[in-house]
């Protein structure tokens, strides 16, 4: 009872100052608003092996990819904000109160969650104008996904931010995981066009499940065994990191 | 006794290059702390006096020693200590994006209390430091003085018995400073015990009820003030002369007020060392005219906690 009240209390704070400058919002859908006007043109002709004959079916398997990429961003970039509060010193003032540390973490998270779905919902409203088509059930169930993604990438930022303390540390440190992570998920191109080498890697790879979860929910196969095991591979590490990255917080102080 | 301590220590590993050391913060402080008082750190940067308040004030874990805080054990309930105290950290604490209103409300929130009650204390509090017209606006507008203000502000709002205020005048201009001793003492009389740090001797000989000096991790002289400054040497009278130095030596030699007595280089004067030198200003006086010696000047000296650290530690605490 007291934790729902903590973590609605830091939720209800961060919400109301990203609502006071919801621009950032903006500027994070920017990147991929680009992806989508400017990339996926290229992809039907280019897709045209795997049997894509339309815009539709291009923009069928992009955007799901896309959403998955921008899941996985928005939330490992978040432990900056997290920098900029321990230097403004509001963390500590939490610290001396009896709030709960995994509330501090949780709050913050979800209003990653937050704010990933409503960017997602911007690209999916601008790739129905590309006459993408998908059913609002499926459509739901791979925003649960992306949600579980953002859950586990806020986490692992805000406890490796912990960690390290500073902005020159944690953007590389993010660079470096993001980089791999997204090439070997298949997110710009499907792992189907991929030598055997680099799609055996790649099985090693969460987020290529989670892709390949996600794009047969875009593609309204519900039904698919990727989808169950996209979900509970995701599931399962979001789990295991909001647990790490509690022990973060809850460790400087007891 | 609202803080007591014995033995607390910490130290913490620092690296230099590829050596590894062991660096002793702080070596066994033994404190107490009466209720209702402000008591004070003294001493200069690195002597140990943030980490002692941070591991008061739960924060950080002590390696070793005892203490109790406002009548919890700070070892083995840190949680409670956490509930009874406030601590304002030396940083600042706002966000610049929040406006103090909003910092208040949320802080107390944190602390558990109920929304309508929250809002009232936040007013009450805005208006106790004077920071009323100021309210909604975003914290990165306000000065210096008033933002501290709104630190300290969020640090009682929970109505602790004790505060912890780490260095809390430190870089404001004069007139702030005087403003925010005058809160701290507001804060003592309405019950609260404030403990703080300084590096400024004035701020510890003004504001402090009492005060212990820390230097290198250990606690080196506590006291009150004026007590501190007595212990470690006498104040010092100058009586200028015009000649009969000699009959006045020995008129005041012979005074039960004064403790010793030299001459001075210069041959038109004399020194004297007295137990307290505002009573015995007149004594001298008197004594002097009722034996007929006229008096050029007179001055009075006494120790400052200057000489007091100086006397500990054989550094002062000015120079740098």
């Amino acid at each position: 009872m007291k934790f729902l009240r903590d973590c609605w209390l830091i939720f209800a704070r961060q919400m109301q100052l990203l609502l006071r400058n919801p621009v950032w919002v903006f500027v994070g859908v920017f990147q991929p608003v680009m992806y989508l006007l400017l990339f996926a043109p290229l992809l039907k002709p280019a897709l045209s092996p795997l049997g894509v004959t339309t815009d539709a079916e291009a923009y069928r398997v992009f955007v799901p990819g896309l959403l998955v990429l921008l899941a996985i961003f928005g939330g490992l970039f978040q432990g900056f904000g997290l920098i900029a509060e321990l230097r403004a010193g509001v963390i500590e003032r939490s610290r001396v109160t009896p709030v709960s540390r995994f509330a501090l973490l949780l709050g913050r998270s979800l209003r990653d969650v937050v704010s990933l779905i409503a960017q997602a919902g911007i690209i999916t409203i601008l790739a129905l104008f590309f006459d993408l088509r998908v059913f609002i059930g499926d459509l739901l169930l791979a925003y649960l996904m992306l949600a579980l993604i953002a859950l586990m990438t806020s986490a692992v930022s805000y406890g490796v931010a912990l960690a390290v303390k500073s902005e020159d540390a944690l953007a590389p440190l993010m660079n470096t995981v993001a980089q791999p992570v997204l090439l070997l998920s298949g997110i710009l191109l499907p792992l189907q066009f991929a030598p055997g080498w680099l799609e055996n890697v790649a099985k090693w790879n969460p987020f290529s499940w989670a892709v390949d979860g996600t794009r047969a929910l875009f593609a309204g196969d519900v039904g698919n065994d990727k989808v169950w095991q996209g979900l509970l591979i995701v599931a399962v590490l979001t789990v295991l990191s909001v647990w790490w990255a509690a022990r973060e917080f809850a460790r400087s102080v007891r | 006794m609202i803080i007591e301590t014995s033995g607390l220590r910490k130290s913490f590993r620092s690296r230099q290059g590829k050596h590894k050391k062991q660096v002793e913060a702080v070596r066994g402080v033994d404190l107490r702390v009466d209720e209702g008082e402000i008591f004070g750190f003294l001493g200069p940067n690195g002597a140990g006096k943030t980490t002692t308040l941070r591991m008061l004030a739960t924060l950080i874990v002590p390696d070793g020693g005892e203490a109790t805080v406002a009548g919890a054990d700070l070892l083995r309930d840190p949680g409670e200590v956490r509930r009874r105290i406030g601590y304002v950290a030396q940083g600042g604490s706002t966000w610049d994006d929040s406006t103090a209103r909003e910092e208040l409300v949320l802080q107390a929130r944190l602390y558990g209390i109920g929304k309508s009650v929250a809002l009232e204390r936040a007013a009450r509090a805005l208006a106790a430091f004077q920071l009323s017209e100021y309210a909604d606006r975003k914290c990165k507008t306000y000065s210096g003085g008033q933002r501290r203000r709104v630190d300290i502000a969020l640090g009682i709002i929970h109505e602790p018995r004790v505060v912890f205020l780490d260095e809390p005048t430190t870089g404001l201009d004069p007139q702030s400073r005087a403003h925010m001793w005058d809160e701290i003492r507001r804060l003592r009389s309405e019950g609260m015990t404030v403990f703080i740090t300084t590096h400024y001797l004035e701020e510890a000989d003004a504001l402090c009820d009492r005060i212990a000096i820390m230097d290198n991790g250990e606690v080196v002289a506590e006291g009150t003030p004026t007590s501190l400054k007595r212990s470690i040497a006498h104040d010092v009278i100058t009586v200028g002369l015009n000649g009969a130095i000699g009959e006045a030596a020995s008129v005041l030699d012979s005074a039960a007020f004064v403790a010793r007595l030299e001459k001075l280089d210069t041959g038109d004067g004399l020194r004297l060392f007295v137990d307290d030198g505002a009573t015995a200003m007149p004594q001298v006086l008197r004594e002097l005219e009722r034996n007929g010696v006229t008096l050029k000047s007179i001055e009075l000296h006494r120790p400052s906690l200057d000489d007091v650290f100086l006397t500990k530690t054989g550094r002062s605490l000015r120079e740098k």
